[in-house]
């Protein structure tokens, strides 16, 4: 799951930044000269850019080819059609039945204020999603597979029973 | 390299305004107020407290828009305190401010608590006029009526600095340090509270200009409904404007750590060219970097949601390679004494370095695509905001006391600590939350997650009670700073 290594990874940065603090921290009641520090600090520094310029590149290269975005998503036409209609405070899904392995477009949107299509497997782990916005339709193209009773939550906080907007979606096996 | 400091420059000893006095104690008793409320949220969905759900998306809507307006006051409390050292800023319209501010509250908080409004502080065009008959459209319009008062507050707060900085300087792009970046033959450098003021004026304007625009716009919808607003531009404009406020604030209480910092190390804080091209680059990369607010609105341009995430990226290269390492390199083997403000001081610094990873990380598209509007959000915003921003705020009140030979004892010290570790663990709770895919602004959690609530309610109440001994400690101090003008 994407989530346990965004988790690790953010968990393990975190933690080197806070080491570099503490180590920081734990040394400041010595004295060295400031002038030498500072140039020790300035040379340091120039490697520490071209790292986190390096970083930044490997991670923007990497992880663009990967768009959720229906025109990187590419789909045969005989792709399903899964209408997802949210209003105050409750989803309609209109659409032939849901099969793992057939490739699906939900067409989502929303015939009054801003909701979240949050799409969720059985076990409650996200699996995709994309806001539903009134006038505007956001097509989010998805193959199940795995079947089973998904959930949709609402995520676009939406009025006064928002936590309440909620949705099952069977996909049945092939 | 040219460079200048701030530390020969701002001897301590100085003159406090009564009026920076009255930001700081009103922002500390309104941050209290509202972690009380924050606190509230979590012991809801922990099932520890009983709020019926109108009542807690009311209370989510105080906390949220009171959080990110007090943010803005104290941040401008701590800009002009310093500021003021180097250009000749207005007290009228810094007064104005204040009171267009504590009107804009009042107002907001008759909407919400009077009036029932719970359209979040995002306030998503058109939700404020479509509740499903929860609150009228006048609590709407009082709402966002409240909130066009602040902004037009800290409009004339900004343009004030502006102005004052041009007529010192020479210009905006003077006071940035771009003739110096370019090579200009005696150009003057500016100091490092100048370049952050004036990075925050500029962007902050264009912030508020767009979020004024917006509000009116969804105010003449409530009044005549036939006209209309398209939702996927007001949701740009509303973005704009809050991802810009909320990150002013930081870069507004920044200062003083630039200020404050290198007293107690006994070090400068040099305005050096990477500082100025950080500055610089931050101002590009704040206002380009908001549409990874919408990358899950698939209808927008693909290039701007792109653009979106490398900006998010790039934005946090100056914090990281110059504000966070600055601090390192200033403290690092400094003797530096430590006491509450150059603690927190100190922490504000991790908070920030810390707390963007996370941000970074949401900010990828194939990443926000399962954590978008998760407790993810929350998570790394808190992270910065608390251990960032607001350790910054009470560093300063700190500071402002310190300066005036108030005493300091083992509480404070234990404050410190207490803030510290149940904050960082604070967020923690909200970020794996996120990673567990539990929706943010639910008013009722299902049962598998109320063990995260529960945690996240214990650690937010330590967090409360240290912020709580900041704040007192900081306002029983308030009239001797007063009196000793």
């Amino acid at each position: 799951m994407l989530q346990n290594t965004v988790w690790w990874i953010s968990l393990i940065l975190i933690t080197l930044t806070a080491a570099v603090f503490a180590w920081v921290a734990v040394g400041a009641g010595q004295t060295a000269d400031a002038e030498a520090v500072q140039r020790r600090a300035y040379r340091l520094r120039t490697g520490w850019f071209w790292l986190l310029i390096a970083v930044v590149v490997i991670a923007t290269a990497t992880t663009l080819t990967a768009l959720p975005y229906p025109d990187r998503v590419s789909q045969p036409a005989s792709r399903v059609l899964v209408r997802a209609t949210g209003a105050q405070w409750a989803w309609t899904i209109e659409g032939p039945d849901i099969v793992v392995g057939k490739p699906i477009e939900f067409q989502v949107t929303s015939t009054d204020v801003n909701h979240g299509f949050g799409l969720y497997n059985s076990d409650l782990e996200m699996v995709a999603q994309t806001q539903a916005m009134p006038g505007y339709i956001n097509r989010l193209r998805y193959t199940f597979t795995t079947p089973g009773t998904y959930h949709i939550l609402c995520l676009e906080y939406c009025g006064l029973a928002h936590h309440e907007m909620t949705g099952d979606l069977v996909v049945k096996a092939n | 390299m040219q460079t200048s400091n701030v530390a020969s420059r701002t001897p301590a000893g100085r003159e406090i305004n009564p009026v920076v006095v009255a930001y700081t104690a009103i922002s500390s008793v309104v941050l209290v107020l509202l972690m009380l409320f924050g606190l509230a949220l979590r012991l809801a969905q922990a099932e520890w407290l009983s709020l019926s759900p109108d009542l807690f998306y009311e209370v989510m809507t105080a906390h949220g828009a009171g959080m990110v307006g007090t943010a803005g006051l104290a941040g401008a409390g701590v800009m002009w305190h310093f500021l003021s050292r180097y250009v000749r800023l207005s007290q009228g319209i810094f007064i104005t401010n204040l009171v267009l501010f504590l009107t804009g509250v009042v107002m907001i908080l008759a909407a919400v608590f009077l009036g029932g409004f719970g359209g979040g502080w995002t306030f998503l065009y058109p939700l404020p006029a479509t509740s499903g008959g929860v609150w009228d459209p006048q609590a709407a319009a009082l709402y966002l009526g409240g909130l066009l008062v602040v902004g037009v507050g800290f409009l004339l707060f900004y343009l004030d600095a502006g102005r004052a900085i041009i007529a010192e300087y020479g210009g905006l792009g003077a006071a940035l340090g771009w003739p110096v970046l370019l090579g200009t033959p005696a150009a003057r450098l500016p100091e490092p509270t100048v370049v952050a003021s004036t990075m925050v004026t500029l962007v902050n304007t264009l912030g508020l200009v767009s979020g004024a625009a917006v509000l009116a716009a969804s105010l003449i919808n409530l009044a005549a409904p036939n006209v209309a607003v398209n939702p996927l531009l007001a949701k740009n404009m509303i973005y704009f404007f809050g991802h810009v406020f909320i990150n002013a604030t930081i870069y507004m209480t920044v200062i003083a750590v630039y200020e404050i910092l290198p007293h107690y190390a006994g070090r400068e804080w040099r305005t050096s060219n990477p500082f100025l091209w950080g500055w610089t680059t931050s101002t590009v990369m704040v206002l380009i970097a908001y549409p990874h607010h919408l990358l899950m609105d698939f209808v927008m341009p693909e290039w701007a949601l792109i653009v979106g995430q490398i900006a998010s990226y790039a934005a946090g290269l100056p914090v990281l390679v110059v504000t966070a390492y600055g601090a390192l390199a200033l403290v690092y083997s400094s003797g530096i004494r430590w006491d509450a403000a150059s603690s927190l001081l100190f922490l504000s610094m991790f908070g920030w370095a810390a707390g963007i990873l996370p941000a970074i990380v949401d900010a990828t598209i194939m990443v926000n695509l399962v954590m978008h509007n998760t407790m993810w959000v929350p998570g790394h915003f808190h992270f910065y905001l608390l251990l960032g921003m607001v350790a910054m705020i009470f560093g300063f009140m700190y500071y402002l006391g310190r300066e005036r030979g108030a005493a300091e004892g083992a509480l404070d010290r234990l404050a410190v600590w207490v803030f510290g570790l149940s904050g960082l663990g604070f967020a923690l709770v909200f970020l794996y939350s996120g990673k567990q895919g539990v929706p943010r602004r639910w008013a009722v959690h299902l049962p598998q997650w109320l063990a995260y609530d529960r945690l996240a309610s214990l650690l937010a109440l330590a967090v409360t009670a240290a912020v709580l001994m900041f704040a007192v400690r900081f306002l029983v101090r308030v009239p001797r700073l007063i009196a000793m003008r």
